[in-house]
């Protein structure tokens, strides 16, 4: 004897839940906070949004790394300005993160604790003044094409703070590229930092898009949900043929001997970052992930005696 | 680490009047000890480029809000008054400026 298919209450109402939440994808509409949402799309979120917060906030450390050293007044307040920047990237996504139910404080130890990661770029040293008009032009430029598509994605608060940054992106990757062409047009010697740079910086920044597709598992759900609207390689593509003829305007060269306009696909062929390498930094084994974890961590440390007397000098006023 | 760090900051809801004559529109959100911290962190988070005329910042656990549900009876009495809508009206093509 079988027994009957037993259909609970509750069962139904989860259904009907999944089903809305669905219909609200389909129709390419946004899931906001309060929703319903599955809990696999709750968690990719959280992972994908601490990650790109937590690349915001350790990104302020490449080039924080210049200001005390920038060549003039006008550099120095550019780079001030795009370091604040950064750190308010950092907070809006913080804030989307936290809609999803979790805390600032949780974010921030998981930083530290290396449960969460940031993007691997930024375990790249700083090693030259031209290292910052590179990360403006390219690292900055591969995030723009990165974040574009995701002001459409389709977690509301998330949405919402990548149309505010893509605004700001834009000074940031002008600012680099100008900075790299006035280096250009003055000794040969800055001719030679611009060059070492891009050497430097141009494979770290295709990496920034992720492992080839055929690598990344997460891609074809995350698209399914509408939380990612490209893949990570036409993502790379994309970001290849805008880069070309902004490298011949500059007159750098890109380090790709298989770097080819193709005719036939109406795009640039191009040869495959060090996939070994990108793994090996993701993982920790990067020239600076120790020192900027570090760095990170005395920072939060060394600031807990002004949350401390803020929080006391907020409850005192509060008793008067 | 006292529990006074460990509990955060309560959650502050930033709207921004972008100039004269426009509504506040909420901008996003921040943590802040007090309301004066508040509208320090939303002038430099929110306000950077001249976003702004104006801030109000709101306690969001003081925040009374609908439910999210779509399906929720408080908007059910708008859902079949078509009646309300100018286009409900047939108007001859040659009237003018109506």
């Amino acid at each position: 004897m079988t027994a009957p298919p037993v259909t609970s209450a509750a069962e139904a109402a989860d259904a009907e839940l999944v089903q809305r939440f669905e219909h609200i994808i389909a129709r390419n509409d946004r899931i906001e906070p309060r929703d319903w949402m599955p809990e696999k799309y709750r968690a990719t979120l959280v992972r994908q949004i601490a990650q790109h917060a937590h690349s915001e906030i350790i990104g302020m450390q490449p080039e924080g790394n210049w200001i005390t050293r920038a060549p003039s007044l006008r550099r120095k307040a550019i780079l001030l300005a795009k370091v604040q920047d950064e750190a308010g990237h950092g907070l809006y996504l913080y804030s989307a993160c936290e809609t999803l139910g979790v805390s600032r404080l949780e974010l921030t130890e998981k930083l530290i604790s290396g449960q969460q990661k940031y993007s691997s770029i930024f375990n790249y040293p700083t090693l030259s003044y031209a290292d910052v008009g590179t990360i403006g032009w390219l690292v900055d430029g591969a995030a723009i094409a990165n974040q574009v598509p995701l002001c459409r994605t389709s977690y509301g608060p998330y949405g919402r703070s990548m149309i505010r940054i893509c605004k700001e992106e834009s000074f940031h990757q002008r600012q680099g590229y100008e900075l790299l062409a006035t280096m250009m047009r003055g000794t040969d010697e800055q001719r030679a930092m611009v060059q070492e740079s891009v050497d430097r910086f141009w494979w770290p920044a295709l990496m920034m898009f992720g492992p080839p597709d055929a690598d990344s598992p997460n891609t074809e759900q995350s698209m399914a949900w509408g939380i990612k609207r490209d893949t990570n390689d036409g993502l790379r593509q994309k970001f290849v043929d805008m880069s070309v003829p902004q490298s011949k305007a500059l007159g750098v060269t890109l380090p790709d001997p298989d770097l080819v306009w193709n005719d036939e696909r109406g795009h640039h062929d191009f040869g495959q970052p060090d996939w070994d390498e990108f793994y090996a930094v993701v993982k920790g084994a990067g020239p600076c992930n120790a020192q900027r974890i570090a760095h990170r961590k005395r920072a939060h440390d060394e600031g807990a005696w002004v949350r401390e007397a803020a929080t006391a000098f907020a409850a005192k006023h509060e008793l008067s | 680490m006292t529990d006074g760090v460990r509990d955060e900051w309560p959650l502050y809801e930033i709207f921004v009047r972008g100039k004269r004559g426009l509504n506040h529109v909420h901008v996003g959100s921040l943590h802040a000890a007090d309301d004066e911290m508040a509208l320090l962190h939303a002038r430099d988070v929110y306000t950077r480029r001249n976003e702004g005329v104006s801030i109000w910042a709101v306690r969001a656990d003081l925040i009374v809000a609908s439910s999210p549900d779509e399906k929720d009876p408080l908007f059910a009495p708008a859902g079949d008054k078509v009646y309300r809508h100018p286009t409900f009206y047939v108007i001859p093509d040659d009237v003018p400026h109506m």
